[in-house]
């Protein structure tokens, strides 16, 4: 038997591992991009314990489109890191300070 | 009880490659884990019998999304060592950001206000299909959303491709609008100069241009 605060807890621990993630590798797009997919997961794992225990299909909806825009975002991610290692040959973050933002 | 040992079998596992994914040291083993976490995800989504959508989160995740870092990873060659410099020094900061983050998420769900269990939750049949109750409100309720994220999906497509494309200018494509402007003089041009040789002297040139050969050499 396992109740929704079990799966609410996993779903807590799993976004802080990645914004630790996130904390620890702020040198390296990559993997701060993958940091942002496993927090988009870990969403979507309260939707669908949500949906499961409360017996409501709309939260499962809610994942379907939740996934198309990760994956959208991931895509365009990918294709602005691709074109930046090839004009500035890194992806270190501090390298990438010249518009001072 | 076989429930609860399969959920936390896979909780574990889920957030040991959670943990490893963020410090192992190389991207590609990071890109491995968080293909292992995905597939850890997907195994408790089947408990929450959201089948659909873990079998989705399989194909297009792991097999699209993921494979498209992977290609990433392995297509940029990354200096590792720049990039792992600060991890000691933010290592203290990033744990306590996230262990206060998770203390105070777990005292709040742990309040006692998420206690549904789900020996309450009313099962399913055997027949019952995740996937046709999906699609019947997905398609009925949530139409416009549904192709609201087919644009999206299609405005993704041509952003990473206009973005990745690098001037497809050395194929040989015509240009009508000036192969339409082109005038006469533009392609004809008749130059008027004098005769230079007669036909006396044309006998000789080879032998001349031999002979210029052998003095070069």
């Amino acid at each position: 038997m396992i109740t929704l605060s079990n799966v609410l807890v996993l779903a807590a621990l799993l976004f802080c591992i990645s914004v630790a993630g996130i904390f620890l590798n702020r040198k390296n797009i990559l993997i701060i991009l993958m940091c942002i997919e496993l927090m988009l997961l870990s969403v979507n794992m309260n939707f669908i314990a949500f949906s499961y225990f409360l017996g409501d299909i709309n939260g499962q909806i809610f994942v379907f489109f939740i996934l198309t825009v990760a994956a959208a975002e991931s895509a365009i991610g990918l294709a602005i890191l691709v074109v930046l290692f090839r004009n500035r040959n890194t992806i270190n973050v501090d390298d990438l300070k010249s518009m001072e933002g | 009880m076989i429930e609860q040992t399969v959920f936390y079998i896979f909780s574990a596992l889920l957030l040991l490659s959670a943990g490893l994914m963020i410090t192992v040291r190389n991207p590609v083993f990071a890109a491995l884990f968080l293909i292992l976490s995905f597939f850890s995800t997907s195994a408790i989504w089947l408990l929450l019998e959201a089948e659909f959508l873990a079998i989705i989160l399989v194909v297009v995740y792991v097999g699209a999304v993921m494979v498209l870092f992977m290609f990433v990873v392995m297509m940029l060659d990354i200096n590792l060592s720049a990039l792992r410099e600060g991890f000691a020094r933010y290592l203290p900061i990033g744990g306590m950001v996230a262990i206060s983050m998770a203390l105070s998420m777990v005292l709040v769900i742990n309040a006692g206000e998420f206690g549904l269990a789900s020996d309450t939750v009313q099962r399913h049949s055997a027949d019952y299909s995740n996937t046709k109750e999906l699609g019947a409100t997905l398609y009925t309720h949530y139409l416009y959303p549904f192709e609201i994220a087919g644009a999206i999906l299609l405005v993704a497509i041509i952003a990473a491709i206009t973005l990745t494309m690098r001037g497809a200018r050395s194929s040989k494509a015509q240009k009508p609008g000036e192969q339409v402007a082109v005038k006469s003089t533009d392609r004809l041009r008749i130059v008027k100069m004098k005769v230079e040789k007669t036909g006396s002297d044309r006998e000789q040139d080879p032998v001349t241009e031999s002979d210029q050969e052998q003095e070069s050499i």
